[in-house]
């Protein structure tokens, strides 16, 4: 039975409290937005792989993004912000003829930040548009709202520490969906039934990676330990805070945030909420003791309102 | 591809993006603002959660029967222990009857209503509704039991335990759907878990005490005259309080689809409820101040459904309180700074 009540908040391995014995390591995803490049290969590789349905054709003039959000058939979003901040200088004209590119290549792949034209961490002026995209997906809570409050068991933690739907129980009392702090997990309307990412459970059994890490051109989205992943990110923040990028911050990395942490977390270049993330997300479950508490209260009260009931009618006037 | 027309009086049914302006002269019409208010940022203005796929009427029915079905099984347990046979019968028909359909109304907004079982196949404290489903399915075999024994006569003992045990878990199905409704990110639900236990049971009271002002003789009416005064002043002192502790997330129950419903919940229950009491003795004005009551819990009910629906859909609740819990976490820790000298050690 799939109940962890006595742990609903703070810092927690999951799939220990879950009942793995010996689980292998949390896995997840470190998404750093600093070098999306909006190319949605993420999305595409996530339908395909998970054979998601169409999400609605429709352009909605919010820059490129025609997904909109996450939902029952989007699994991963790609979030586009233009703001009128200053980043990267986005100059159409780059010369090219000065550029010696066997030179290139042989340095590698990434080119040194103090020799790249157009990194976020070269300052443009003030008053320069930027662009930022973030490819957002299901952060498998280590305190799953939508998993405490499933009525089914049909949300369970997996033994790496991911939340999964088993789509054969569950029976679309919807009650997941507005549980969740982020706005992930949503009703696919022809059939019923709550979808959401799986962190590719099929995959990870199978010894691979997701499918959207996998396709990643920029490794924007890492998977890995989440130990290693959180590890990493905080130097990348460092790195990128140092070059000059002062908006850099991690974002659901923290085990003692409201969550528990995140098993899949971000680096973001702005506050949350401009990429439309809660900016404070605090599972629901953590007030529930304090619910029940409130309820037992008040169903006394509704007992005792009953017996006063009847021995006012013994007082007072009859009829 | 273009569905113009030519015709004697010219072109017929050209596009109007014959006419776009581009570049700066277009301004930004037909693109989304990135952020919807000044005070706070979003992403486009659309809601950080996702709203409920719950639907109107499921499920506001399902939580005014429950609350009328808790309430209806202590009036007729009350009235069973008091000898008013007539208020009984009325009280346990109601007690079964608000089950029977708030089960119905849920399976019935089921994605999945042919798997609804699966509901009690495990039981979770952490899931409000798998606790109501389990509350239920105990509730209502036991009052329609009490149901059938009291409207045939048979199986009287059999009717009198199942009275009881059905009374017994009354108050426990009149008060869990707070919990289910507050056991989640929807603003205006959650942040008011501490009274929506009492303006639930407090809807329930008045539900089950209107049904028995309007179905009851006059002669067996007072305790639910009582139960309905008790209800009316449950529900309206603990929703006033409960707006005026949100603040700004509370804007829901008063404003839009939702604040008319719960207008109308609040007018409805104290013209019913004046009705009780100024009418007593007389039938017609009983049963007419009945049914205004059941009417002023079912308004109650769907304010607050609609109430969180609408908080949902906004960021707006999300992000603000969001922000300003952050901000006031950040005051704190600067005033520890100021009180204990910084740790310079590193
Ligand atoms: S982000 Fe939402 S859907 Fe994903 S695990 Fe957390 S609560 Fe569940
Ligand atoms: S919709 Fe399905 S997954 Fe979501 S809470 Fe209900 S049974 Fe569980």
């Amino acid at each position: 039975m799939a109940t962890n009540s006595h742990a609903l908040y703070g810092e927690a391995d999951p799939a220990t409290l879950g009942g793995y014995d010996e689980p292998p390591p949390r896995m997840g995803f470190f998404t750093d937005t600093s070098v999306c490049i909006g190319c949605k290969a993420c999305e595409v590789a996530c339908k395909e792989w998970n054979a998601i349905p169409e999400d609605g054709l429709v352009f909605t003039g919010m820059s490129y993004d025609n997904s909109e959000g996450l939902g029952a058939d989007t699994w991963r979003h790609v979030a586009f912000i233009e703001q009128r901040k200053p980043l990267a200088m986005q100059d159409p004209g780059v010369q090219h003829e000065d550029v010696d590119v066997l030179a290139l290549a042989s340095q590698g792949s990434g080119t040194p930040p103090e020799q790249a034209r157009i990194t976020p961490t070269t300052p443009g002026e003030p008053g320069q548009m930027r662009w930022l995209m973030a490819s957002d997906v299901c952060k498998h809570c280590t305190h799953a709202a939508c998993l405490d409050v499933c009525p089914t068991g049909s949300l369970f933690r997996t033994e790496f520490g991911t939340v999964v739907v088993q789509e054969d129980i569950c029976n679309g009392c919807g009650y997941c969906i507005p549980a969740c702090p982020y706005g992930v997990i949503d009703q696919r309307q022809e059939d019923g039934r709550a979808w959401k990412c799986t962190l590719c459970y099929d995959r990870l059994s199978g010894g691979m990676e997701p499918a959207c890490a996998k396709a990643c051109p920029t490794d924007s989205i890492q998977f890995g330990p989440l130990d290693e992943l959180r590890e990493r990110a905080r130097g990348r923040v460092d790195q990128l805070v140092e070059a000059g990028e002062t908006g850099a911050r991690l974002y659901g990395e923290d085990p003692h945030d409201g969550v528990g942490g995140d098993g899949a977390f971000f680096l973001l270049m702005d506050e949350p909420e401009v990429y439309g993330f809660p900016p404070d997300p605090v599972v629901t479950t953590r007030d529930l003791p304090a619910m029940w508490r409130c309820v037992g209260a008040a169903a006394l009260t509704l007992a005792a309102t009953a017996a006063a009931s009847f021995a006012g009618a013994m007082f007072g006037r009859r009829p | 591809m273009s569905d113009s027309e030519v015709t004697r009086q010219g072109l017929r049914g050209t596009r109007p993006d014959r006419e776009a302006l581009i570049g700066v002269a277009a301004g930004r019409d037909g693109e989304q603002p990135p952020g919807g208010d000044t005070e706070f940022t979003s992403y486009y203005g659309r809601p950080v959660i996702n709203s409920p796929v719950w639907e109107s009427p499921d499920i506001p029915g399902y939580l005014f029967l429950g609350g009328l079905a808790g309430a209806a099984s202590l009036l007729a347990s009350g009235a069973d222990l008091t000898r008013r046979p007539e208020l009984a019968r009325v009280a346990k028909a109601g007690a079964f009857g608000g089950a029977a359909l708030s089960v119905a109304a849920l399976v019935h907004d089921l994605g999945k209503p042919g798997r609804f079982l699966n509901m009690l196949r495990v039981f979770k404290v952490t899931s409000p509704m798998s606790v109501g489903s389990w509350l239920l399915a105990g509730f209502t075999p036991l009052a329609g039991i009490s149901t059938v024994s009291a409207w045939t006569g048979r199986a009287p003992r059999w009717g009198a335990t199942a009275t009881a045990g059905a009374a017994a878990l009354g108050p426990a199905v009149a008060a869990y759907t707070a919990a289910l409704v507050s056991d989640t990110a929807v603003p205006a639900w959650h942040d008011g878990y501490r009274e929506m236990p009492f303006v639930f049971v407090g809807s329930g009271a008045t539900a089950a005490g209107g049904l028995g002002l309007l179905a009851a003789p006059a002669a067996q009416a007072a305790p639910a005259r009582n139960m309905a005064t008790f209800g009316v002043a449950t529900e309206l002192t603990s929703g006033q309080w409960m707006e005026h502790r949100l603040g700004m997330v509370a804007e829901p129950y008063s404003s839009g689809r939702s604040g008319r419903y719960m207008r109308a919940g609040k007018v409805l229950s104290v013209v019913g409820l004046a009705g009780a009491l100024l009418g007593r003795g007389n039938r017609l004005v009983n049963a007419l101040s009945g049914a205004t009551l059941l009417a002023a819990s079912a308004a109650t009910r769907w304010g607050v459904f609609h109430a969180g629906t609408a908080s949902a859909d906004d960021p707006k609740y999300t992000v603000v309180p969001q922000r300003e819990r952050l901000r006031r976490g950040e005051q704190a820790r600067s005033g520890d700074a100021h009180t204990a000298p910084p740790d310079r050690t590193h």
